[in-house]
């Protein structure tokens, strides 16, 4: 098992009376799939957005890659390489697949149109085919409009434009949400290669099926507080179901952590 | 082992993501349609007032045409920035007003030289834009009401500026030149002579460019149905020009700010960003898009070729009074492009659309004159035609949600 890419320890995050994070320690290890799973107001958004930067924790300290960091902002997030897709995904409806991609960090023309900052089409579009092709995101063509694209192909998009700052760790919030069986299926497969390319996938999720299906390890989390890690191949739905629930929760984990 | 979904392959998945040709064709096909649709609403609304009244088509009027049509169109090219982001601008009409006047203000009770006049005028629409943009991001307070204290406002200053005589005649043949210079035969066929080349040359450079890369491209075909509808408009335009007062500067300059700005949105960084703000402002600030900044100068634009558009009216009107900037400017600079395709709702459109839908409200207004219509039958007639485009764009945009496209 390698070692882990990112670790926390004993995130605490408090609005007013809530606890929305006491004590969790977390880790993502490169080419896994980590779920998050728990019931609703458990914490997972709050310990995905702290992560990600958009929260300050109150306690506890990270560390990237062995080293000690501070996670201030989305930005240094972004910078440790830390990429995070939310539930709506973000995209331009009335923009294709090749803008939305560069969206923000488009490829320049060279010589006497950099000035006036004129965008690299061609170089855009052959990076974004590259990129599609590599994770076999099936879409009818990088030059359709985001719009007609289908809830799965959107979500692949938004997937695929993550990969464009190359980081280290995705987090993706809900992927497979509302989507139909076909599209979830191409979602779960995208979320596989993106283990083959060794980042770490922490995915958060509702539906234990997909999460059995994709994830090599599950974090419970329950009440702000870690209920559980499984690996995912040892573990019954059960097992997570009263984890999630407190009916049979890991007891040696609460003992630890109380 | 257990798994997730039933282990069916996708039907696209066979495919990878190479695009079919019929879908690509289609798209194009569809794009072209958007302003191919306007062009036929105008062949037919000239059919129709020819068949009334057969002056209509003759080359003085149609050079009457557009010269009637560059201010407003000038106008209009603003007008679309903020419409892009999915704002709107309602002091156009009155910044056009105090620009010409600023600008005859200076040039002819100052003395100053004529193009600095102007690019005072011009510099004080920048200035409004810039004002109006600021206070629009700054306090959050929506683009049309922001605008109509900028309406109230600018038309108080135009009094001001013009201050007790109301009227300022223009005499200085550096103002009234740039409305009423016209080019000989020769220039004429020099000028779409040059614009044909240039744009086969940058169509099919472009095409082979990309073919070379080995990305999507329009079909050849369509690319040379394309170049062949611009050349013979082109040869049409000057044959009919040339049988009456020869090509007008004023329509050179606004072509040239139609071409100008469409590079602009659509080969640039700014372009990319004014349509992502104008689709999902929310995607554009994660995407880190300085959103307010994309705004401000959206509006700076604006206000710019609202003034751009002022001094080319008060060029041709050889004045500027206190009703400059009044009257159906307003509506009918923000109602081109929308009867054109540009949509109210932002993210969609092109600056083509200024010059169409220009071309679509001048051609109703003078032919109406020709026929020495009521001003009541005018005045209802142009509230129809506004309505009947708002509503196209309204179905436009009520089916793509129906499609699942927003």
């Amino acid at each position: 098992m390698s070692d882990p890419i990112l670790s926390a320890r004993g995130i605490g995050k408090r609005f007013g009376p809530v606890q929305a994070l006491d004590r969790v320690d977390f880790e993502v290890r490169a080419g896994e799939v980590l779920a998050l799973v728990g019931d609703n107001g458990a914490g997972k958004s709050t310990l995905v957005k702290s992560i990600s930067g958009i929260y300050s924790v109150d306690s506890g300290e990270f560390s990237f890659e062995g080293r000690p960091v501070k996670i201030a902002g989305p930005a240094s997030a972004t910078e440790l390489g830390i990429a995070t897709v939310y539930q709506d995904l973000a995209l331009c409806d009335n923009l294709d697949v090749v803008a939305n991609l560069f969206l923000g960090q488009e490829e320049l023309r060279g010589g006497a149109a950099s000035l006036a900052r004129f965008l690299d089409e061609i170089d855009m579009e052959q990076r974004s085919h590259e990129l599609l092709e590599q994770l076999s995101v099936t879409i009818p063509s990088v030059r359709s409009e985001v719009g007609t694209l289908s809830g799965g192909q959107r979500q692949q998009v938004a997937v695929a434009r993550s990969l464009l700052g190359e980081p280290k760790i995705v987090m993706l919030d809900e992927p497979t949400a509302a989507l139909g069986v076909v599209q979830t299926k191409q979602v779960l497969d995208l979320i596989r290669r993106l283990r083959e390319r060794n980042l770490g996938v922490v995915v958060i999720s509702h539906n234990l099926v997909d999460v059995f299906a994709v994830a090599d390890r599950i974090f419970v989390l329950r009440l702000g507080r870690r209920s559980g890690v499984f690996e995912a191949s040892e573990t019954t739905e059960e097992q997570v179901v009263g984890a999630i629930t407190g009916a049979t929760a890991d007891t040696a984990e609460q003992e630890r952590q109380l | 082992m257990r798994v997730g979904t039933p282990d069916v392959a996708a039907p696209e998945d066979a495919g990878a993501e190479i695009a079919s040709p019929r879908d690509m064709l289609r798209r194009f096909v569809q794009g072209d349609l958007a302003s191919l649709r306007v062009i036929l609403a105008i062949a037919l609304i000239w059919i129709i007032f020819d068949l009334q009244n057969d002056r209509f088509l003759s080359a003085t009027n149609l050079t009457n045409l557009f010269l009637q049509i560059t201010a407003v169109g000038l106008i209009s090219v603003g007008v679309v920035m903020a419409l892009l982001i999915g704002e709107i601008d309602l002091s156009v009409g009155a910044v056009s007003g105090l620009a010409a006047a600023v600008m005859a203000v200076l040039n002819v009770k100052q003395g100053w030289d004529p193009a600095l006049a102007i690019a005072a005028g011009v510099a004080t629409g920048a200035a409004i834009g810039l004002l109006q943009g600021l206070l629009f991001t700054r306090f959050r307070i929506p683009s049309f009401v922001v605008t109509l204290a900028g309406l109230l406002t600018w038309q108080g200053a135009l009094l001001l500026v013009l201050g007790q005589t109301g009227t300022v005649n223009l005499s200085n043949s550096g103002v009234t030149d740039l409305a009423n210079t016209f080019y000989g035969p020769a220039v004429g066929w020099i000028f779409a002579a040059v614009a044909i080349t240039a744009f086969a040359l940058v169509t099919l450079g472009g095409h082979r460019r990309r073919v070379a890369a080995g990305v999507t491209t329009e079909p050849l075909p369509l690319l040379l149905v394309r170049i062949a509808v611009v050349a013979v408009v082109a040869i049409v335009s000057i044959a009919v020009l040339n049988s009456d007062r020869g090509l007008p500067l004023a329509l050179l300059i606004l072509l040239a700010f139609v071409i100008g700005f469409q590079v602009l949105a659509t080969r640039t960084v700014f372009g990319r960003h004014l349509f992502a703000v104008g689709g999902n402002a929310e995607a554009a600030r994660r995407a880190g898009i300085g959103v307010d900044r994309i705004r401000v100068i959206a509006f700076t634009l604006c206000s710019s070729m609202a003034a751009v558009g002022g001094i080319l009216a008060a060029s041709r009107l050889l004045a500027v009074n206190q009703s400059s900037g009044g009257s159906n400017l307003l509506l009918e600079a923000i109602a081109g492009p929308v009867i054109a395709g540009t949509s109210l709702f932002g993210g969609r459109g092109s600056v083509w659309s200024a010059l169409l839908g220009a071309v679509v409200i001048g051609s109703i207004a003078n032919g109406m004159n020709l026929l020495a219509l009521e001003s009541s039958v005018k005045y209802m007639i142009t509230g129809g035609v506004l309505l009947a485009a708002v509503i196209v764009d309204a179905v436009a945009r009520s089916r793509r949600q129906a499609e699942g496209r927003v």
